[in-house]
């Protein structure tokens, strides 16, 4: 009687921990690792982001306690908070993939490094996206001090100090986060936006508000948009093979 | 296996549940229930008690951004954050007790999770050789230069540096570049080794970066950055300043130094006095930028003059100010109705000295606090826009100033963070109803009052000191030395003639 009672409850364990997996967590289990080479082979999600309503004026900054950066400007310069192009044409808005790419699936991140310059006392870019492990190049083109200072909720926070033109750090981020944000001390008016992502879904618009968002598989994506001052929208888009979708944001000012 | 488990999660669960025991005790007040740095003192406090949620420490002895090892929190614990609200627990909490809080506390933040991840401190090295003499100073203070410090801190460390009004910290509250001349009030200790690894670590969750990596990318060697150490070091006196109840004021044979130039002040001993924030009468102040002032009097036959110094990051009213003053106000816990702090202003920096009407015969002074109706107080009320003015206080709401704005002058110099005035007055003045009449030889009751305008300091909201002395030292008479020679000639005389009359034959 026990050696019966203990080969069924045996068995049923030893069914219920060896049920072959069903077809499509196989399938993901197979292809786990993502490069990039076939990112490109995916759909393409493109559009522009504009505003409607007046933009404030970006208030103008004094470069005064910092003569050196001062003189890298013919005319003041100003703040960076909305940058509009024509026809209210919004740049610097960090347009991502938020959800929809399926679970497990990995992405190699590229040892090639984003580059952040400080030059005249402002960071180029702006508004930049990196991948999870990517590195991070901070140089410093100016001749003088600048500290940059990261600071980040998902990951962990970092302040380094670079005296001096030609200076550079390395820095990575080990998680995905929108946005981390950097800052110089003592320049208060330098800011920077790093939008942090496990997968190369991302883009920053330029001058005339576009984006372009390459190498997505089949599915349904919830696309996000960013600005530093408007706020966030999202849509969502559905993909099918290769063929192009587009997708616009309009943000309101304020 | 299963009883094996069960006993450690009990055993890692016990360590927490005594630690939370503590933490709820003696923790919570500040740093709140859930660790955020929000418990019911924090909004009294700049900076604000620590949030542990975000698992982002500024004294530690790991990289910038890492994690602090346990015994870089426990010597939080243990020793406190001098110059912030955070005391030092060694006597207060058993060795069991501390360790267990410091278990508890990492679990506010998910980064401490993975517990197979230990921290490591960063290594130091060893200070150089050679000392501190003029030559590593001079290499010290090269490189304080060359990596940027004077923007902050400024020229000469007071922290008037030209990026200071600008600064805030990671939650955007105001924070001020340390005042380096006063090492005793550095977060992280004030010695030359500390000094160090603060440079070595940057203060996470403030502006002060890490400099580490200019030793790797060989802008400076591990040397030249101990050389910053110790120069920075030297900006401070060698020990904290101890507080004497009483100011001498000598008597000076040459004119009265009305100038905070003079040299004649050189040779006068000066006498450090602390304030803190005038919490007693709305509107109340809880975090003043003035945390002492340092006085020097002396006396002629006919005239007193004191000499108070103390620093200050701005020299007042200043524009550059305002959005750090907009910031204080919303930071603050204030008696302003809670949706409207008040407006930032443009408002001057003020010190006050303040005396009884007159000297009081046994130890009984009026009200700290300005005096009242039936104690009123003389006050000499100076301010970087207009100088001094003497006057009667009755309260802090009742300033009646002296006919003419009184007898006192005042002479004030601002110096890279620094004021130094000069107050000086007649001893016996003509308005005796309304001025006092100093006199030499008594312990005359004496207490500071300042004012830092571009921190948002006006009206109540100042930093206040207790009473304190001032005694005009009278020179000692010539009679002191005289008598006892007179009385022991005196007695040898007398000695003599008693001798004298014994041994005569009979």
């Amino acid at each position: 009687m026990n050696r019966r009672l203990f080969s069924v409850i045996g068995g049923a364990l030893l069914l219920a921990v060896c049920t072959p997996r069903d077809d499509s967590t196989a399938r993901a289990a197979a292809a786990d690792t993502v490069t990039v080479e076939d990112v490109q082979a995916g759909a393409t999600i493109s559009g522009k982001v504009r505003f409607t309503g007046t933009a404030p004026r970006n208030p103008s900054i004094d470069m005064s306690e910092e003569a050196a950066c001062k003189a890298k400007y013919k005319a003041p310069p100003t703040e960076e908070n909305v940058v509009a192009g024509a026809a209210n044409a919004l740049a610097n808005v960090f347009v991502y993939v938020k959800s929809g790419v399926p679970a497990g699936q990995k992405f190699t991140a590229p040892t090639a490094a984003v580059v952040l310059d400080q030059d005249g006392c402002r960071y180029h870019p702006h508004v930049l996206g990196i991948m999870v492990g990517q590195p991070l190049e901070i140089l410093n083109t100016d001749p003088v001090l600048h500290n940059i200072k990261a600071v980040a909720k998902a990951n962990r926070p970092f302040n380094v100090s670079q005296p001096s033109a030609g200076m550079k750090t390395n820095r990575t981020f080990a998680a995905p986060e929108v946005m981390v944000n950097l800052e110089c001390n003592v320049h208060g008016w330098m800011k920077a936006y790093l939008g942090v992502r496990p997968d190369p879904f991302y883009a920053v618009t330029g001058p005339d508000g576009s984006f372009s968002i390459k190498g997505l598989p089949p599915g349904t994506y919830t696309i996000e948009a960013w600005h530093e001052r408007f706020g966030t929208q999202t849509a969502t888009v559905t993909v099918a093979g290769a063929a192009p979708k587009t997708q616009d944001f309009t943000f309101a000012a304020h | 296996m299963i009883s094996a488990l069960l006993a450690l999660t009990i055993f890692v669960a016990q360590d927490t549940t005594a630690g939370k025991a503590v933490y709820v005790k003696w923790c919570a007040g500040c740093h709140g229930d859930a660790g955020a740095g929000d418990g019911e003192a924090a909004r009294y406090m700049l900076p604000h008690p620590r949030d542990f949620t975000g698992a982002i420490y500024q004294i530690r002895s790991t990289a910038s951004g890492e994690l602090p090892t346990d015994a870089d929190l426990l010597r939080a614990v243990d020793q406190g954050l001098p110059g912030t609200a955070m005391p030092g627990w060694k006597t207060r909490l058993s060795d069991r007790e501390r360790r267990d809080v410091v278990a508890y506390l990492k679990t506010f933040s998910t980064f401490f999770a993975d517990t197979s991840v230990h921290p490591k401190g960063l290594d130091f090295g060893r200070p150089p050789g050679g000392g501190s003499g003029a030559e590593a100073l001079r290499v010290g203070r090269q490189f304080y230069d060359s990596i940027g410090c004077r923007k902050c801190h400024g020229d000469l460390g007071r922290g008037d540096g030209p990026s200071a009004p600008t600064l805030k910290d990671d939650a955007l509250r105001p924070i001020f570049a340390a005042d380096l001349t006063q090492n005793w009030r550095f977060n992280g200790g004030g010695a030359v080794e500390d000094i160090y690894h603060r440079l070595r670590t940057g203060l996470d969750g403030t502006p002060m970066p890490s400099f580490s990596d200019l030793v790797e990318q060989k802008f400076l060697t591990e040397e030249q950055l101990w050389r910053v150490a110790q120069y920075v070091r030297s900006l401070s006196p060698s020990e904290a300043p101890s507080v004497r109840d009483v100011i001498h004021a000598p008597q000076i044979t040459e004119s009265l130094p009305r100038s905070p130039g003079d040299s004649a002040w050189t040779r006068v001993d000066a006498y450090w006095f602390p304030l803190v924030g005038q919490v007693i009468r709305k509107s109340r102040w809880f975090a003043p930028a003035v945390s002492g002032v340092s006085v020097q009097a002396v006396h002629t036959r006919d005239s007193l003059a004191l000499r108070v110094v103390w620093d200050d990051r701005s020299q007042s009213p200043d524009s550059s100010w305002l959005t750090h003053i907009g910031r204080v106000f919303a930071a603050l816990a204030g008696d302003d109705s809670a949706s409207a702090p008040p407006a930032p202003g443009l408002w001057p920096d003020q010190l006050a000295v303040q005396f009884p009407l007159t000297i009081p015969q046994g130890m009984e002074r009026p009200y700290f606090l300005m005096g009242n109706a039936t104690a009123p107080v003389y006050q000499w009320r100076w301010s970087s826009q207009g100088g001094a003015v003497a006057g009667v206080a009755r309260g802090l709401d009742r300033f009646d100033p002296a006919a003419g704005g009184g007898t006192v002058g005042a002479q004030a110099v601002y110096d890279h963070g620094q004021w130094r005035v000069v107050l000086a007055r007649a001893l016996a003045t003509a308005d005796t109803a309304h001025e006092l009449q100093v006199r030499t030889g008594r312990a005359i009751p004496v207490a500071f009052f300042a004012w830092d305008g571009s921190n948002g300091e006006h009206g109540t909201r100042m930093a206040v000191s207790t009473w304190y002395f001032l005694a005009l030292d009278e020179p000692t008479p010539a009679s002191v030395f005289i008598s006892p020679v007179i009385a022991m000639a005196l007695t040898l005389a007398l000695g003599m003639l008693v001798v004298w009359r014994a041994q005569r034959p009979k």
